[in-house]
């Protein structure tokens, strides 16, 4: 909330309320500096913040084992939006479509990949669907489930990018003379997906999450590395603590990234595009 | 479909699980979340740096790490629970953020001068947010948290992989023993779908509601 608005929920404090707010600011203080204290010594007491615990992740070997967890994190993070994403226009664009068939397929696959869980369909790819002959390499059985579930997230994200487009676009598209299809292609479909930029790279971040489940199916992606490690080293906190922080500090700067680009494009486009209010993604992953 | 019919008990012993974690992480994220939305919009600065570390932090951490950090990683830290309780206390604490944010969203969407008239008008802070606030905010916030909730019916499948046994799990297990499998994961997808429709639909009437004829 604006400080304004904050403002407006109560009076400007006068003397004793900003006297008040001094207390509780010290309590408030002073509470955090305890409870971080105490989570420090609960380390401490249990022999987590030895030093040689920590130092060990500066050594060459251990970074290069990182290295390629994050390597193989990008690759399959890339894979699967170089994939979704234009699939996700054709969804949507099949979800838009005139035609009752396509239309209604597309609302079915759609309604129903955003109502099963990933890690559900990752288990069928990879002990399921090889007893009936259809066996993927282990990079496929973790990108193609992850494209297949975020493919009908990134439809609705479009669909809402198109209907939000000014209408009078499409009614002058018309009255030029183009075709739908001609139409949608030039006029509609660039200003719907300039419209969700920011939007889709906050699906970038979920994408991103959604690849550490290469735990599960064995892919050498960061989650899996940091296994690896663990069973060798047995510094299961220190090196999940380490993991943790990369992925929160990769994704923080996306999302900064996709504050700052709408920003940027806001100005110059009709309508926003935002299905929900701010924050709340498509997906939770 | 015979394994799934001769195992069926096994199966909605999994569903129960799931339901529970789903339950109780979703009214504990609704507490912790309500919670971190009054710290973030609070005047006293701790609070709100501790409700805004919080909600970057969780929002930005893959569930399955934040899984197994809590369920593998707590107990080298000396602090041991049950499996289940970590998995629900994890479930809760990553979807509060996704709720602080859907509160604080549902709040900024009511006009400054709603909040003016009322302070105008002699309304406590209490009562502004009981009589003035709320209520608009509450509307707004209902189709985000009917989304967290599907998010924590679809996380809540994530607990299989640290081990808790809940309905992907035993699909998964069961499909190890047996040699049916493709029926196996359909009736699991199927009820997942149904949970999430059914979520859907609830959040639906929900919005409904307290629309009170004033749906757009």
């Amino acid at each position: 909330m604006t400080a304004a608005a904050t403002r407006v929920l109560f009076d400007e404090p006068g003397p004793r309320g900003r006297a008040r707010i001094r207390i509780f600011t010290v309590i408030g203080l002073l509470l955090v500096a305890v409870i971080v204290a105490l989570a420090l010594y609960q380390f401490y007491r249990n022999g987590q913040l030895g030093r040689s615990r920590w130092l060990a992740f500066a050594e060459p070997a251990y970074l290069r084992f990182l290295a390629d967890g994050i390597r193989g994190t990008i690759i399959a993070t890339a894979l699967a939006a170089v994939l979704s994403f234009p699939l996700g226009v054709v969804l949507a664009l099949g979800r838009l479509s005139r035609n009752g068939l396509l239309r209604r397929v597309s609302t079915w696959y759609i309604e129903l990949f955003r109502s099963i869980p990933l890690l559900l369909l990752i288990y069928a790819f990879l002990l399921a669907l090889p007893r009936y002959g259809i066996n993927l390499p282990i990079l496929w059985k973790l990108v193609v489930p992850i494209v297949m579930v975020n493919v009908a997230v990134l439809a609705e994200i479009f669909r809402a990018g198109i209907l939000a487009v000014d209408h009078g676009q499409s009614e002058a598209a018309a009255a030029l003379g183009l075709r739908e299809g001609t139409a949608m292609r030039s006029v509609i479909l660039p200003q719907a997906i300039r419209l969700v930029i920011p939007t889709l790279v906050t699906q970038l971040v979920a994408l991103l999450k959604d690849s550490t489940l290469g735990y599960v199916v064995s892919y050498p992606e960061l989650m899996k590395q940091a296994q690896n490690l663990t069973v060798y080293t047995h510094l299961l906190v220190q090196t999940y603590l380490i993991v943790a922080a990369i992925y929160v500090l990769v994704n923080l700067l996306l999302s900064r990234f996709a504050v700052w680009l709408e920003r940027r494009l806001g100005s110059r486009t009709s309508s926003r595009a935002t299905a929900e209010p701010e924050g709340v993604p498509q997906t939770m992953a | 479909m015979r394994v799934v019919t001769d195992n069926l008990g096994f199966l909605l012993g999994g569903l129960l699980v799931t339901l529970e974690l789903t339950v109780l992480g979703f009214v504990g994220a609704l507490l912790l979340g309500t919670v971190l939305a009054v710290f973030r919009v609070s005047p006293i600065a701790p609070l709100r740096w501790v409700g805004a570390v919080y909600v970057e932090v969780l929002r930005n951490m893959p569930l399955l790490t934040l899984l197994i950090l809590v369920v593998f990683g707590l107990p080298d830290v000396g602090l041991t629970f049950s499996l289940f309780t970590s998995a629900a206390a994890c479930m809760a604490a990553f979807a509060a953020a996704f709720v602080c944010e859907a509160v604080r969203g549902g709040i900024n969407t009511v006009p400054v001068g709603q909040a003016e008239a009322a302070r105008s008008l002699g309304f406590t802070f209490t009562q502004s947010l009981r009589y003035v606030i709320l209520p608009p905010a509450f509307r707004t916030m209902v189709q985000p948290l009917v989304n967290i909730f599907i998010g924590v019916v679809l996380g809540s499948s994530l607990a299989s992989a640290v081990g808790v046994s809940e309905l992907t799990n035993r699909t998964q297990v069961l499909n190890l023993q047996s040699a049916e499998a493709v029926g196996l994961f359909l009736v699991s997808g199927a009820i997942y779908l149904v949970i999430a429709l059914l979520g859907g639909a609830a959040g639906g009437a929900l919005e409904r509601r307290v629309s009170g004829g004033r749906l757009r």
